[in-house]
């Protein structure tokens, strides 16, 4: 990881040090993210990269399907008082018992019902772009989705249970016991690898990240068809000087920054690559010219077997 | 054209290709299955091996990191919908009913066993201590016990909450109890069953602290003589509802013994295996206590003859008994 960092240390200015430090999170940030990634072989034997969800993704998901189970609670007790008043108080009770039987599916089967659907995601996860799937990468079975979410009435109803119990009678002691053994429930999939909570663990899956990403046109063909012959003619060092990471970030940039951050950005490059603007060249047409020319040496470079990482990546 | 990247060219040629996988899969995924023509079907698995191969080769040769993204989403949606379960949710109750249930339940016939033990054992222990010393009844409920069926009470009002009057007017309010004991009852029924992980050992408390309960009660109507109504009283939903609590009961012993003795398999994937049995025998056990708050709501407050309560107390029995151990044809296993 060091070994591409040639910097003598009579020379090094405060910029470089700079330079290096954000390289190093960059890369220790980029470990971290790997960690997350389970590679799938498929019966094919084509490689799929699952990625992880979150333990704050999962618990985004799972407030957001409270969220949902406490508004139709309210909805349909609201709902019911006003079909009481309208039938008369005789009905209270049969209302209740109605309320109290729905109250108990709602809470035990919302979570099922969804993640038996085509999507296997309820629809909190389904905000968070994520879903559950086997962790042996087969079928997932009613049966897993079953036990995974009869597990949650102890990771979740039971702590819940042992503050309400704090308040009234039972004694503290068992109330604060209770708490610290259903905490380490709760916080469960924080401390394991493949982010799974208890019920993950018994029924045998995981949740992975699903988005749906938008496939969007290629910069370097609207480069191709933009750009006149010949005008922008990038000697082989100007399409050297950064690496797949600078790539990639161009590519951001270009794809979803403002006019004014593309315009700094073509000036750093001009800067660095020693190119003399010409009349009546903008900033677009030559970021997107000059992302085309990266792009096909870097290519051309990797089909050679050499990833150039980033432009200290120099060999 | 030469002007072109070599990976321009490479997604040009494929691209109609992905987003028509894209738009199969969206549409399998909103609206099932059966939304499919036979031509998406028939295209799917050509479609679905081509973009597998699409995504390999766009790894290894292109550096658009938005085609590999969704190349890698495409791949992943494909993936589970070609190798995932295709039965829509009617079919998955059918299997359930028809297979899963009763061949997981009669699998479980130790921890079965081994609950039925835990429950009738507290039942049996608490009746003979309050038989000999009713003292004992205050021990075990305490003393804010509400409904007044409790050693102090007389034979008359005892009898008078195993019968009920068709005249009254209180049907609404045992309808509501019933579908309150039922909420009560399933919810434990899915705790003993989640406690399990624990090494079954919260499990076997809740089984004799219920069982504890059950024979307190019993022995206080023994000892007024009224042990043979109470019995049509308890078990005319009893048959179903002790059945449901004692697999519940065996499910979370099945996950507990997993756990602590995996044998030749890790722990984890023996928690998996007992895990997805015993998940099937808890859902059942919903389904039970369902039938149990029926008859309990309705059969008890509706049938005031002892015998009848008999009948459909053994009955029911016989049923469960016969749905779930009676050996069936095999049907081929896929």
């Amino acid at each position: 990881m060091n070994a591409t960092v040639p910097h003598a240390p009579q020379n090094l200015s405060r910029l470089q040090i700079e330079a290096d430090q954000r390289r190093r999170a960059r890369m220790l940030e980029n470990q971290r993210q790997s960690k997350l990634v389970r590679e799938l072989v498929t019966p094919e034997g084509a490689v799929i990269h699952l990625k992880l969800s979150t333990a704050s993704e999962r618990a985004g998901a799972f407030l957001i399907d409270v969220a949902i189970q406490w508004a139709i609670v309210i909805a349909t007790a609201i709902g019911l008082s006003y079909a009481i008043r309208a039938m008369g108080s005789g009905s209270a009770n049969i209302a209740f018992a109605v309320w109290l039987v729905f109250f108990f599916f709602l809470r035990n089967f919302y979570y099922i019902f969804f993640e038996l659907g085509p999507k296997s995601a309820t629809p909190g996860k389904r905000a968070l772009g994520i879903r559950v799937a086997a962790r042996d990468g087969g079928r997932l079975t009613a049966n897993s989705v079953l036990a995974r979410n009869f597990i949650r009435e102890i990771e979740v109803g039971l702590p819940f249970q042992f503050l309400m119990m704090g308040g009234t009678g039972v004694s503290g002691w068992i109330a604060l016991l209770g708490l610290v053994w259903s905490g380490i429930f709760l916080l469960f999939p924080i401390f394991n690898k493949d982010k799974m909570r208890v019920g993950d663990l018994i029924a045998g899956t995981w949740v992975i990240r699903a988005p749906k990403a938008k496939l969007m046109g290629d910069i370097s063909s609207s480069a191709a068809s933009q750009a006149l012959p010949g005008r922008f003619a990038f000697t082989p060092e100007q399409a050297d000087a950064y690496g797949i990471h600078e790539l990639h970030v161009l590519e951001d940039v270009l794809r979803n920054s403002t006019e004014e951050v593309k315009s700094q950005v073509a000036l750093r490059i001009r800067t660095k690559i020693g190119w003399q603007t010409q009349p009546g060249e903008t900033d677009i047409a030559f970021l997107e010219a000059y992302y085309a020319a990266l792009r096909r040496r870097l290519e051309q470079r990797m089909l050679l077997g050499d990833r150039k990482a980033d432009k200290y990546d120099t060999r | 054209m030469s002007d072109l990247l070599k990976s321009y060219r490479f997604r040009e040629e494929r691209e109609t290709d992905w987003r028509k996988l894209d738009l199969i899969l969206t549409r399998a995924e909103n609206n099932g299955v059966k939304a499919l023509s036979d031509e998406d079907m028939m295209a799917l698995p050509r479609l679905y091996r081509q973009a597998v191969s699409s995504l390999s080769v766009a790894r290894s040769i292109s550096l658009d990191q938005n085609v590999i993204a969704y190349l890698e989403g495409l791949c992943t949606r494909a993936y589970f919908f070609v190798y995932g379960t295709r039965a829509s949710i009617g079919e998955r109750i059918m299997d359930f009913l028809r297979r899963d249930w009763p061949a997981c339940v009669s699998a479980a016939l130790g921890p079965t066993l081994l609950a039925t033990l835990f429950l009738f054992g507290g039942g049996a222990l608490a009746f003979f201590l309050c038989v000999q010393d009713m003292d004992w009844f205050w021990t075990f409920h305490g003393n804010n016990f509400w409904d007044g069926r409790n050693p102090d009470a007389t034979v008359e009002y005892l009898r008078s909450t195993i019968y009920h009057d068709p005249m009254s007017t209180e049907d609404g309010q045992l309808t509501s109890f019933a579908s309150y004991l039922f909420n009560n009852n399933a919810q434990i029924a899915l705790f003993a069953f989640a406690l399990g992980f624990a090494f079954g050992i919260p499990t076997a408390w809740l089984l004799i602290y219920n069982g504890v309960h059950l024979g307190s009660m019993y022995a206080v109507f023994w000892s007024k003589g009224l042990g043979y109504e109470f019995t049509g009283w308890l078990m005319i939903h009893g048959t179903t509802e002790l059945f449901a609590i004692i697999l519940a009961g065996a499910a979370g012993f099945l996950i507990g013994g997993a756990v602590a003795f995996p044998g030749r398999m890790t722990r984890l994937a023996s928690a998996r295996h007992a895990g997805q049995k015993a998940a099937t025998i808890a859902m059942g056990c919903v389904i039970m206590l369902i039938v149990a708050a029926i008859l309990e709501g309705f059969g008890r407050q509706m049938i005031n003859s002892d015998v009848t309560r008999y009948t459909i107390a053994i009955g029911m029995m016989f049923l469960w008994l016969a749905y779930f151990y009676l050996p069936r044809r095999d049907e081929a296993k896929p």
